[in-house]
């Protein structure tokens, strides 16, 4: 029994070691920034969710107490892995002017990174008056 | 009525308790209590500031829902490591991916959004304007069109169960 | 075997930090520099997790806990930074 139970441990994280060594090796390897986004996204991830089960695991077993600790840091990188990945594709997209090489969603729409920022046309008339306001001074 | 003003969130207030209880790493009554307490507190002050409660329609769903997504997730780190590991670089062929959606609801193309990073070789970019489709790339997609009916059958299609 | 199943993930993780740093240095553009340094991040808080475990103490998850929240909110900082070139507006 106590056999079985390290060598699940073990395994867990020996899997999550290889997942993390190979989403850091897909950063270096893969050509682009939207292939390279691929690697740390999903492996990384699930690497990290290995070793904290395991760890998990292992003090319930070992020490015998129960942590949430590790569930809430993997719920919480497994919800914020897709919004960082979209950031950085945005930023990328936004950067490179790549969206002329998209193909176009149809309907007649836009890509929402295309149009221009809903603020700006409320903010450049507020920078009139400040301008008098310097000419007053 | 009176108690809807009080407690506008009771999923948050649940929620917030538990995550309360988990921090504190006890099922202790006091833990229990403050956590009640918080969750009680925070969305009532917040309470300007939500948006409208999403309609959810088959609460049962979520739970087949979450582990068909669960399940890829692990299938789609076996993809994405035989591809990083023994693709070489000239053989990869990355496509961008349209998809069209039927999903109306903000929170349920939300949902969708993240369960496509999740899940094998695909990755969310971007939403169009009027929101009716979003842009997926893929890493290794040598049928492009394959991908798009994957998606709208294995995910939307039960999304659609559950935001009507 | 615990021990040798430990020493690997380490060492895969410690290897894995020394690549992102690798990146870091030898990027294509700033976006690439803010995902290897959220890959970090991540790296970072398994590297952390490995030590709790070897150390057998629980003080680390909540350091962990920690690095995962400020990681997430910088890279988002980072992204809005890229986007409009302005944090807060």
């Amino acid at each position: 029994m106590e056999m079985a139970f390290e060598i699940g441990v073990s395994t867990l994280l020996v899997i999550g070691g290889a997942l993390g060594l190979i989403g850091s090796y897909g950063l270096i390897k893969l050509p682009d920034l939207m292939t390279r986004l691929h690697a740390p996204t999903k492996t990384t991830t699930l690497g990290v969710g290995a070793v904290l089960i395991a760890s998990m695991l292992w003090f319930a077993g070992r020490h015998g107490q129960i942590n949430f600790h590790e569930l809430l840091i993997s719920i919480f990188l497994f919800l914020t892995a897709p919004l960082t990945a979209n950031f950085i594709a945005k930023a990328h997209l936004h950067r490179t002017g790549g969206y002329a090489d998209l193909p176009p969603p149809g309907d007649g729409a836009v890509w929402a990174g295309q149009q221009p920022p809903e603020d700006e046309q409320v903010d450049e008339p507020a920078i009139l008056p400040e301008e008098g306001v310097g000419d007053a001074l | 009525m009176f108690l809807s003003r009080l407690v506008p969130h009771p999923f948050l207030t649940l929620l917030l308790t538990f995550v309360w209880m988990m921090l504190m790493n006890s099922v202790s009554a006091g833990a229990a209590a403050f956590g009640l307490f918080l969750g009680l507190v925070v969305p009532f002050l917040t309470q300007s500031y939500w948006p409208d409660r999403p309609r959810i329609h088959r609460p049962l769903k979520i739970v087949e829902y979450i582990l068909v997504v669960l399940y890829d997730i692990v299938t789609a780190n076996i993809t994405v490591a035989r591809i990083v590991l023994f693709v070489p670089r000239a053989r990869l062929q990355p496509a961008w991916v349209v998809i069209p959606l039927e999903l109306r609801s903000p929170e349920a193309i939300t949902v969708l959004a993240g369960s496509i990073t999740l899940t094998p070789g695909t990755l969310t970019a971007e939403v169009s304007s009027d929101a009716h489709s979003i842009l997926v790339h893929c890493l290794h997609a040598p049928e492009p069109d394959a991908v798009r009916d994957e998606i709208k059958q294995r995910y939307e299609r039960r999304l659609l169960e559950i935001f009507p | 075997m615990i021990d040798h199943a430990l020493q690997f993930a380490m060492s895969c993780y410690g290897l894995a930090l020394v690549l992102n740093l690798y990146r870091i240095f030898r990027a294509a553009g700033v976006p690439d520099r803010v995902l290897a340094l959220d890959t970090m991040v991540i790296n970072a808080i398994a590297l952390l997790t490995l030590l709790g475990i070897k150390e057998g103490t629980t003080v680390y998850f909540e350091a962990s806990m920690l690095i995962a929240m400020v990681g997430f909110v910088s890279t988002v900082a980072y992204a809005k930074f890229m986007l409009r070139g302005d944090i807060i507006e």
